[in-house]
């Protein structure tokens, strides 16, 4: 088991955690916090393999996990603001009962 | 491997378990920050300590705090209620085929048997240079992007009162 296969295989944990939270449950805040989680994955990911990598005086897997915590905090954001604005309209944050577009 | 990394491999991925398992959401939420604790500690022992540092400002400092925010205020009485949703089999299925697909294309690449190379240097002079020269368009989208975020987020979330006439 080398180095870099160890990283990989804890951001594929993570992100397959995640994933699980973010389909199984039912609270829409944690299926924000699986999404989350995948995110910070993917971002150990542009960090090991920059690490790792040839040239990591290029600097660009750093600046891309920063670009990406950027994104996130900003879908972080707009995210609990519409799970706060449909609470309002809906008194529930279960996803399994926000289904007034259903056909 | 340093021990380091699996004490933070372990701490982290029970506490991401633990985020997204618990019955009680402040817990989930108390869960979720030290997960991004781990991570972030990941990030320092791989010498990227501006991610590092970057990670406990927005994740541990910003996004759990809006997190627990938007729990307090959407609290109510369904705790009693089951957990997992109808797909709850078909979800967990799928979560462990990706994680079989991810697990054995990391092991089948020959790029992963590589060592670690000696420490670059990535200093924050670096990283603040890149940006201002390099990735100066993207830094000025993504300052775009956050402020758009922003103004968003508050309309969305702000109250609109039905004017009484």
């Amino acid at each position: 088991m080398s180095s870099l296969s160890s990283y990989l295989l804890l951001s594929a944990f993570l992100f397959a955690l995640g994933l699980a939270g973010a389909i199984t449950r039912r609270n829409a805040i944690i299926v924000l916090i699986g999404v989350e989680l995948m995110l910070n994955a993917a971002n150990l990911n542009f960090i090991a393999f920059w690490r790792f990598g040839d040239h990591p005086e290029a600097l660009t897997g750093i600046l891309f996990a920063i670009f990406s915590i950027g994104v996130a905090a900003a879908e972080a954001a707009v995210g609990l603001a519409l799970i706060i604005a449909i609470y309002r309209q809906y008194k529930t944050t279960n996803l399994d009962r926000i289904d007034s577009m259903k056909g | 491997m340093p021990p380091s990394f699996y004490i933070l491999a372990a701490l982290t991925i029970a506490a991401t378990a633990a985020a997204l398992s618990l019955r009680n959401l402040v817990h989930c939420a108390l869960a979720l920050s030290v997960a991004f604790i781990g991570l972030a500690a990941v990030y320092l022992q791989l010498d990227a300590q501006f991610v590092g540092l970057a990670q406990i400002l927005v994740y541990v400092g910003a996004v759990s705090i809006l997190v627990v925010f938007a729990i307090l205020l959407t609290r109510n009485d369904e705790a009693t209620k089951p957990l997992v949703s109808r797909f709850s089999v078909a979800g967990a299925a799928t979560a462990l085929v990706v994680l079989g697909v991810l697990t054995w294309a990391i092991d089948k690449s020959e790029f992963t048997h590589r060592k670690l190379p000696p420490a670059p240097a990535a200093t924050v002079r670096q990283i603040g240079d890149a940006l201002m020269t390099h990735y100066v368009l993207a830094l000025e989208v993504i300052a775009l992007l956050l402020t758009a975020a922003l103004i968003g987020a508050v309309i969305i979330a702000m109250h609109n009162e039905e004017p009484k006439s």
